[in-house]
């Protein structure tokens, strides 16, 4: 019988910039493997899904190396899975992006783009899109993910789309843009995600992660 | 509702944050990690880092100082100088960075733009401007024109047209720095933020001549700029991030006031 790996997992699946939350995890003195071997995952005792990027390409990485079967296989032995930005969305059934993507379905629902006339209304700034900044997170409920933090704290996100949920149960924050409520965090069992990048978001963000490296659901 | 930002940038040069000081050459003032920990945390949402000598120097970017920044910064920052190609940008994202600037290679090479943004994402492409007050002309009718090799070199063409144009390639935001305003401690230049602003459906950056904190309430109001970068006013002491974000609150600008704790 094979030992079982204490760090966490950082899945790569070339979705961009996993080095920051690498260094966040090793900031906080949780060492993290970055890894792409199915079988790591499957094993690892926590497992951060992070990534940038396009839903599409995602998708094709994900399943091209065997990384959705092995997500699954994590979550249903009840290990902590936390995903970040693009795996916030990428968990739920279908995405509108890169002409509409089959996602992973762990929970219901699907993944709209942010739809903003690009002439404001008079005496209105213009909305951008992506979403790119710091902007408050309110929780719905409360979770250990937002141990130690007050309502609203500001965290730091670039996405320009954001899931619907069909189940409201799943919802655990929301942020606002432009008039825009949407979904900024959800959870269910031993999974998390967030829209924002808590490994960018200074104080706050670290606080979560390190809330998250010490779950134990 | 998104907040306001405040970037500090630095200049590094060998190894060292540096700023350049008329008739005196240039004057260390620290080392980048330990001044970007100290502007994280103290309220700062965002650094740039500029490699200031990388193009004379014809060397890649110094990614040991972009890997020794991630290491112990937790918030998105930028890095440019020294990025030459695809690669190179590639590299620099790999070493930590969020994002990569670009300025005179987009200008000169105008693809790079679109290239960066179709390996990487728009949100990881920022453009850098500078910007020089001319008389309107026919061929520059907004009379701001675009000048690279820190403003050695004109270019004949209409900063408003490029930015569009640049954005149109797929750049991410615009870091606009008016040569005009640089150094003054006199103000940003507002009529070419706000032009540019209203032009561009990215975020937009002011930069060069902040002195006071009111010049930043002005740019991120009047100016309608996305985020306000500062230098000199910080790296001397004269204001803290804290205090900047202090006034700037106080004065109804929404930005981020809880970064501590």
């Amino acid at each position: 019988m094979t030992e079982r790996p204490l760090q966490p997992a950082i899945l790569d699946y070339g979705a961009g910039n996993l080095t920051s939350v690498a260094n966040a995890c090793a900031y906080l003195g949780h060492p993290a493997r970055i890894t792409r071997d199915p079988a790591a995952i499957a094993a690892a005792p926590r497992v951060i899904f992070p990534g940038q990027g396009a839903a599409g390409p995602a998708m094709a990485h994900l399943r091209a190396a065997g990384l959705d079967t092995a997500l699954r296989a994590a979550l249903a032995a009840g290990r902590p899975v936390l995903g970040i930005c693009i795996a916030h969305q990428l968990i739920f059934e279908h995405s509108a992006e890169n002409g509409g993507t089959t996602c992973l379905g762990l929970l219901p629902g699907t993944v709209a783009r942010f739809d903003f006339p690009r002439a404001p209304a008079a005496g209105a700034a213009r909305l951008k899109v992506p979403h790119m900044g710091w902007n408050a997170v309110h929780p719905t409920r409360a979770h250990p993910l937002f141990a130690g933090l007050r309502a609203g704290r500001e965290a730091y996100f670039v996405h320009s789309y954001y899931p619907e949920p069909a189940d409201e149960a799943v919802v655990l924050a929301r942020s606002e843009y432009g008039g825009h409520e949407f979904v900024s965090a959800v959870a269910r069992d031993n999974l998390v995600a967030v829209q924002f990048h808590p490994e960018k978001s200074g104080q706050a963000g670290l606080v979560m992660l390190s809330n998250f490296l010490t779950w134990e659901p | 509702m998104l907040s306001k930002r405040l970037i500090v940038c630095l200049d590094v040069r060998a190894g060292k944050v540096t700023k350049g000081v008329k008739f005196a050459g240039n004057v260390d003032l620290g080392d980048p990690v330990e001044m970007a920990r100290e502007y994280a945390g103290s309220g700062c949402d965002e650094l740039v880092f500029y490699d200031i000598t990388a193009s004379a120097e014809d060397r890649a970017i110094d990614l040991a100082m972009v890997e020794a920044v991630g290491r112990e910064v937790f918030i998105p920052y930028c890095v440019g100088g020294g990025l030459r190609h695809v690669d190179d940008m590639r590299a620099a994202l790999a070493a930590g960075a969020d994002k990569v600037s670009i300025n005179s290679l987009a200008v000169t090479n105008p693809q790079i733009i679109a290239d960066g943004a179709a390996a990487f994402g728009n949100q990881c492409i920022v453009l850098g401007m500078d910007v020089l007050r001319v008389e309107p002309s026919a061929e520059i009718p907004s009379g701001y024109e675009v000048v690279i090799r820190g403003g050695r070199q004109r270019m004949g063409w209409d900063a408003i047209e490029w930015a569009k144009r640049a954005e149109g390639l797929g750049a991410g935001e615009i870091v606009l720095n008016s040569i005009d305003a640089d150094g003054t401690r006199e103000g940003y230049e507002l009529t070419l933020t706000r032009a540019v602003a209203e032009a561009v459906g990215i975020p937009v950056i002011a930069s060069g001549g902040a002195g006071v904190p009111q010049h930043l309430i002005d740019v991120l109001t009047i100016g309608q700029a996305d985020a306000a970068l500062v230098a000199s006013m910080v790296h001397y002491g004269d204001y803290t991030c804290a205090g900047l974000k202090q006034a700037l609150h106080d004065a109804g600008v929404k930005v981020r006031m809880d970064w501590a704790g």
